[in-house]
């Protein structure tokens, strides 16, 4: 129908951070997951912005030096 | 009636307990601290720097932490205030005019056209480095970057990363939202080159 058309793949891109951060309602969620399930397309997407999530947590973790973590333990107020 | 000599030495002896306590605690915190610290800033020297400044400065005004609330939101609200306060943030100002910004989808249909076929999510993964993700996490504009770190690095609430970083959270949000889809710009753009 001229006018009224939506792409229910473009508002599943829309909903896609919000449900992941599960901010939507509860009608919001069960119409992204009831395109989920149907949409291959949104769905490799989906799991992609989850996969790609958890690699930027771990990607930039960086260890803390060890002669940083004596520099702030010598910070301490000495005992009396 | 109790000696005046003792409880003034009952009272000495607590609350050097209590902030020996209070600083081990910290301390225990610190690699979680560091790890958000790093991003915050565009050095690993830097974190470093500004690490030490946040425990000098928690360790002297420890009495001002209210026990039993989130001690790391705490350090981490010393630690972007001190950022502040050495103007780091007015060297580094916000590119804001300039950001690209793409949809959601924009890197992984990238990826996929790259590849010049569809793709499982893994291997889409697979395409991404350890080092692309921290040079696109440097190339967010620093007000951005601060929310995207704290919240999916240092997986603080967003009401905590409002707190720590004095925004109200309408504003974290739309600041994350925007974040996550300049890194991925970012990330699109070396997957391309």
């Amino acid at each position: 129908m001229t006018g009224s058309y939506f792409d229910p793949c473009e508002k599943c891109e829309e909903m896609m951070q919000p449900y992941l951060d599960r901010t939507l309602d509860d009608m919001q969620v069960q119409e992204a997951e009831a395109h989920l399930e149907g949409c291959s397309y949104c769905r490799s997407r989906y799991r992609f912005e989850v996969s790609l999530r958890r690699y930027v947590r771990t990607a930039a973790a960086e260890q803390m030096p060890v002669a940083l973590k004596a520099k702030l333990a010598a910070l301490r107020t000495p005992l009396q | 009636m109790s000696d005046p000599t003792q409880t003034d030495a009952r009272r000495i002896a607590e609350e050097a307990r209590d902030r020996v306590r209070f600083e081990e605690e910290a301390l225990d915190l610190s690699d979680q601290v560091f790890r958000v610290a790093r991003h915050l800033v565009g050095s690993r020297e830097e974190a470093e720097d500004l690490m030490q400044e946040t425990y000098a400065r928690a360790f002297r005004s420890w009495r001002s932490f209210t026990p039993g609330t989130n001690l790391r939101a705490w350090l981490l609200r010393i630690l972007t205030n001190l950022n502040i306060d050495r103007g780091r943030r007015q060297q580094r100002a916000p590119q804001t005019t300039s950001i690209d910004e793409h949809s959601d989808y924009y890197l992984y249909n990238k990826i996929e056209e790259a590849e010049g076929r569809p793709l499982d999510e893994e291997r889409v993964i697979e395409k991404l480095s350890q080092g692309s993700i921290v040079d696109a996490l440097a190339h967010v504009p620093h007000n951005f970057r601060d929310v995207l770190v704290l919240v999916d690095i240092g997986e603080f609430s967003y009401a905590d990363t409002a707190q720590i970083l004095d925004i109200p959270i309408g504003t974290v949000m739309s600041r994350l939202h925007r974040a996550r889809r300049i890194l991925k710009g970012e990330l699109a753009e070396e997957v391309a080159t």
